[in-house]
């Protein structure tokens, strides 16, 4: 494409279809105690 | 629904519901101010006319072509469907746990949400007895989950250190009989940090949070001992220590807290680098407005631009080979979390809960002190499923200002507790730290986007 570049694969949708299996982190417990985020943490599907 | 922003001389158009991140021309985000779906065949005359005196028709056409495209291929307005999703995935195993091994604490931090250290309940010390039972609550209401976190909090946790590895034998010894794995973190302002410490921690200890705010006269304005004086340079070589004996296949952070007193933050940001640390999170502290220390809305120009610098320079480490790690610009456009755990935040009252030296278990640790939300104890055996139940209903479908932000996905609605302190109400997001958020996924997505083409450019 000429006018729009995408830069990712943007599989969220392919990835609830697969999700949901609850192994990751809880997000409160990394390094943030106070502002909760959510996509910068990782999937562990594959370690369970 | 679409996200578009300008930031970083980039153009950047983010499909909210499919995930995609678009880096477009000036002349499609000009568009698409003026197309959504259902598409014509063709760009519609008037929308031509409109941009005609600023692009060349053609060119329009052509672009307005390629939107159409990647809408076809749903990664432009493509619909929410996950909604299906939050209801069926309620009833979570407990899978994590805040355990408060002291409420007790040697520095007097002035933003302390916990009261310096007693959360307005007396200064107690929990007694390991308490903590086996925390472990087997966990081991017991953890259901298929193998992996169980438990972060050993305060208070200053490092005040009952006995008791902390005592638990962790514990657990250790329970693990294989129950087929979990047990990830342990702690969170110390590091005063009590000494070799011993230093080795268990190193050995046990999945992940460490290390409390230091930045510079030295903004650390220790916040965060003086009990007599007063500043805890700055007591505890920088301990963390120091602490870290270069650390295998890297473990994680850790210095994670600082930034008030209104230093809307400059990112010098506190590298100041923590120059300090030898390459780990950091550095967050915005959630006060009562009444503080002087309190962030406000006034603040939120101030603090977005802070966030935008810091971002330019971290891309500026990057591009001289000094990287480290923010965390929350920290963020995978591919491999993140699946949609089904973006519906849920942190999953607090529902699959995460915090456990007070006297047993008490209440949804997480902000709650903690507040007998409205107090769920059971260990010692009588009550828990509050209906409780648990109304938790696990906090997800973004049920937030109505979630449910309409862009953001949604990246954040996953946010803190629980601050919307409870703040709005009243748990449903309620709190909407300035949901302006701070959406800044820093805005520069977080900029930041891989730029690496993205630095490494093209580099191929």
């Amino acid at each position: 494409m000429k006018h729009i570049m995408t830069i990712n694969k943007a599989n969220l949708k392919e990835s609830a279809a697969k999700g949901g299996c609850g192994n990751c982190q809880a997000s409160c417990q990394s390094a943030c105690k106070t502002s909760c985020t959510v996509a910068n943490q990782k999937c562990e599907k594959d370690e369970k | 629904m679409i996200h578009k922003y300008y930031l970083g001389g980039l153009y950047i158009v983010l499909d909210v519901n499919s995930g995609g991140v678009h880096i477009v021309d000036e002349m499609t985000y000009d568009l698409l101010d003026h197309v959504a779906p259902p598409f014509a065949e063709e760009c519609p005359q008037d929308v031509l006319e409109k941009l005609s005196d600023k692009y060349d028709p053609q060119e329009i056409a052509e672009c307005y072509a390629e939107i159409v495209s990647l809408y076809e291929e749903r990664i432009l307005f493509s619909p929410d469907d996950y909604e299906k999703y939050a209801r069926f995935t309620t009833a979570s195993p407990i899978k994590a746990m805040c355990l408060h091994i002291a409420h007790d604490c040697n520095l007097r931090c002035k933003y302390c949400f916990a009261s310096t250290g007693d959360f307005g309940k007396g200064r107690k010390l929990m007694p390991v007895e308490t903590g086996k039972k925390a472990i087997d609550f966990l081991l017991e209401k953890s259901g298929d989950r193998k992996n169980l976190e438990l972060d050993f909090f305060g208070g200053e946790p490092l005040m009952n250190f006995d008791a902390v590895k005592e638990i962790v034998r514990y657990a250790r010894s329970r693990e294989a009989e129950f087929g979990k794995r047990f990830r342990f973190t702690i969170t110390t302002n590091g005063v009590l940090l000494d070799d011993d410490k230093i080795d268990f921690i190193n050995q046990e200890m999945s992940n460490v949070v290390l409390s230091l705010d930045g510079r030295r006269e903004v650390h220790d304005r916040m965060r003086p001992a009990v007599n007063g004086k500043g805890s700055y340079d007591v505890i920088l070589p301990k963390f120091r220590k602490l870290v270069q004996q650390r295998s890297r296949d473990k994680d850790w952070y210095v994670r600082g807290t930034f008030t209104k007193f230093n809307l400059d933050f990112s010098e506190d940001v590298f100041s923590l680098h120059d300090a030898g640390f390459d780990q950091i999170s550095v967050e915005p502290v959630v006060a009562d407005p009444k503080y002087p220390y309190a962030l406000t809305e006034e603040d939120i120009p101030a603090i977005s631009a802070e966030y935008e610098k810091l971002a330019q320079r971290l891309l500026e480490n990057d591009r001289k080979g000094q990287h480290f790690n923010f965390f929350h610009f920290m963020i995978d456009l591919d491999q993140g979390p699946c949609a089904v755990k973006r519906l849920r935040g942190c999953g607090c009252g529902n699959e995460y809960v915090a456990v007070t030296p006297d047993g008490d278990i209440f949804p997480c640790h902000q709650f903690v002190g507040n007998d409205d939300y107090k769920m059971g104890n260990l010692d009588d055996g009550t828990f509050d499923t209906e409780m648990k139940e109304r938790f696990a209903q906090t997800h973004i479908y049920n937030k109505p200002a979630c449910r309409e932000c862009w953001a949604r996905f990246y954040c996953s609605g946010g803190c629980n507790a601050n919307n409870y302190q703040y709005m009243g109400d748990v449903l309620k997001a709190h909407t300035l730290s949901c302006e701070f958020e959406k800044k820093r996924v805005e520069c977080a997505i900029m930041l891989q986007a730029m690496r993205s083409l630095d490494q093209g450019d580099a191929e």
